[in-house]
C-alpha cells in the first residue's frame, strides 16, 4: 500500500483541517471587517468641484449651518445652497478669485455646480432631517465634526445599526434645541459630568418633548 | 503545507495592504455590496437627471406660476402667498407705499424667533448688535455694511426693511429665497428691538424696574 499512498498522506486530513480552518477564519474575519459601512462608507472624501471649506466658514467666521442649509428645519432633505446664497457674500469677498469661477458662473447662468453627494442613504430609507433637528438631534451626531473639516468626509457609518442604536436610546444623544448647530457644545467641560447630565437631562428632554424614536420597520422603510 | 502557509500569509497581507483600515480617507466612491435596491429609478432632490433637457431633478416652476399652499394666519385673517397684501409685499395694497408697522402681532415669541433668525442670517455682516461690525467687516472683506442704528434706517417704515430683506439692496443680496415670510417679519421686529436698545430712555421702563436701576 505504501507504494500508492506515500507516508506524508497520513498527515493529509490534519493538513486539510488546519488549512480549511485558517481559510475559513480569514474569510469570516475579512467579511466582518470589510463588509460593513464602517469600512465601505466611512472616510469617503470625494474631490469637490469647488474647494469649499466648512472649517473656514463655520469655525473661523462663525456662520450657522442654517445660513446655507436653510431648509433643514422644514424639509426631509437638507438642501445644498444655491449659488446665489454664496454670492450674498462672494459678490464682494474674493470676488475675482479663480477658485470661485464655477460659483459665479452658476449664479449667472443657473447651471448647477456639480457637487458630489457624500452622505447618501439607500433609496429605501426615508430619513427626515426636519424631525431630527427639531427634536434635539444635532448635525454632528450623523455628520461628524463638519465644522472642523476643510474637505468633508463621511464620518459615521450611517448603517441600520447606527440608526437603531440611537432610536433605542435617544436620551444618549438629545440636546437642547438652541444647541443643534453648535457642533462643539457639551453639557459640561468635565466628561464625567457631561455624561451624567446627558443621561439625566436627556431623559427629561425625551419625556418632555414626547420623543417617539420608533424602532419598527415602517418608521424608516416605507 | 509550507507552500500553503506562504500563499495564505501573502494573501492576507496583500488584502490588508490593498484594502486598508476602516475609516481611511479615500477619494473612491463607496463600495456598495448589493446596490440593486439601494439605487432605485426615482427622483431625489438636487441630483442630476437626464430626463429633462436642463439635467435637473429639482425643476424650477415655470415663470408666472403661483405656489399653491395653505394660507398664513395673521391676526385672525388668512393670507395666501399670491395675494397683494402687506404681509407678502411690505406695501399697502395697490400702491408702492410701504406699511408703517409690522402686520404680524409683535409678541415675545415673535421677538425670540426674530433674534434666532437674525443671528443666523443677518449677524454675519450686520453684527450681533446691529452696528454693522459683523465678521465680514472684521476680516476686512466688505467695505460697506449698514449700521442698523443709523438714523436713516431707524426712520424707515417696517415695510421697507421687510422689502430690503426680501429683495436685497445695493450690495446686499436677496434673502427672500432663504427666509420664509413669517421669519422676515420676526427679524424686522427684532431689528426694531435692537434699535430701541440704543434709543430708549429711563422713562420707558416700568416704575419698579426704574427704581431698581437707581
Amino acid at each position: 500500500m505504501s507504494a500508492i499512498f506515500p507516508k506524508w498522506t497520513n498527515r493529509l486530513p490534519l493538513m486539510v483541517l488546519i488549512g480549511g480552518g485558517m481559510t475559513a477564519t480569514a474569510v469570516v474575519a475579512g467579511v466582518w471587517y470589510y463588509f460593513t459601512p464602517k469600512y465601505t462608507y466611512v472616510g469617503y472624501q470625494p474631490l469637490q468641484p469647488v474647494a469649499f471649506s466648512h472649517a473656514t466658514h463655520v469655525e473661523q467666521l462663525g456662520m450657522d449651518c442654517r445660513y446655507c442649509h436653510s431648509a433643514v428645519e422644514k424639509s426631509w432633505f437638507s438642501n445644498i445652497p444655491s449659488a446665489s446664497t454664496c454670492m450674498n457674500c462672494h459678490n464682494q469677498v474674493l470676488k475675482d478669485d479663480p477658485r470661485l469661477a464655477l460659483v459665479r458662473e452658476s449664479a449667472a447662468t443657473g447651471k448647477p455646480i456639480p457637487w458630489v453627494q457624500i452622505h447618501r442613504m439607500p433609496d429605501f430609507v426615508y430619513f427626515n432631517h426636519a424631525v431630527h433637528v427639531n427634536r434635539g438631534i444635532s448635525c454632528v451626531e450623523c455628520h461628524g465634526p463638519v465644522h472642523k473639516m476643510d474637505e468633508v468626509w463621511h464620518a459615521q457609518p450611517l448603517s441600520m445599526s447606527f440608526c437603531l442604536d440611537c432610536h433605542r436610546d435617544p436620551a444618549a444623544k438629545i440636546r437642547p434645541l438652541d444647541k443643534i448647530t453648535d457642533l462643539d457644545w457639551k453639557w459640561s467641560e468635565d466628561p464625567n459630568v457631561a455624561a451624567q447630565q446627558q443621561r439625566t437631562q436627556g431623559e427629561k428632554l425625551v419625556r418632555d418633548w414626547r420623543v417617539e424614536s420608533l424602532d419598527n420597520c415602517s418608521a424608516c422603510h416605507r | 503545507m509550507r507552500v500553503f502557509l506562504l500563499v495564505f500569509g501573502v494573501g492576507v497581507v496583500l488584502v490588508m495592504l490593498i484594502a486598508g483600515k476602516r475609516g481611511d480617507l479615500s477619494r473612491r466612491s463607496p463600495i456598495e455590496i448589493f446596490p440593486d435596491m439601494d439605487r432605485q429609478l426615482k427622483l431625489r432632490p438636487q441630483t442630476p437627471n437626464s430626463f429633462f433637457p436642463n439635467g435637473l431633478s429639482s425643476q424650477l416652476p415655470p415663470p408666472g406660476t403661483v405656489a399653491q399652499t395653505g394660507p398664513m394666519r395673521v391676526a385672525g385673517r388668512e393670507v395666501y402667498p399670491h395675494q397683494d397684501d402687506p404681509v407678502n409685499t411690505g406695501r399697502l395694497p395697490g400702491t408702492t407705499n410701504f406699511v408703517e408697522l409690522n402686520p404680524l402681532p409683535v409678541t415675545a415669541q415673535l421677538l425670540a424667533r426674530g433674534r434666532e433668525r437674525y443671528t443666523i442670517y443677518c449677524a454675519p455682516c450686520h453684527g450681533a448688535t446691529g452696528d454693522g461690525n459683523g465678521i465680514t467687516k472684521k476680516i476686512g472683506a466688505m467695505a460697506v455694511v449698514a449700521s442698523l442704528h443709523d438714523k436713516r434706517i431707524v426712520e424707515l417704515p417696517d415695510g421697507d426693511i421687510f422689502n430690503t430683506i426680501t429683495h436685497g439692496k445695493n450690495l446686499m443680496g436677496a434673502y427672500g429665497p432663504q427666509i420664509p415670510i413669517e421669519d422676515r417679519w420676526a427679524i424686522v421686529a427684532y431689528v426694531r428691538a435692537l434699535q430701541l436698545s440704543r434709543l430708549g430712555s429711563v422713562e420707558d421702563l416700568p416704575a419698579d424696574l426704574r427704581a431698581k436701576l437707581k
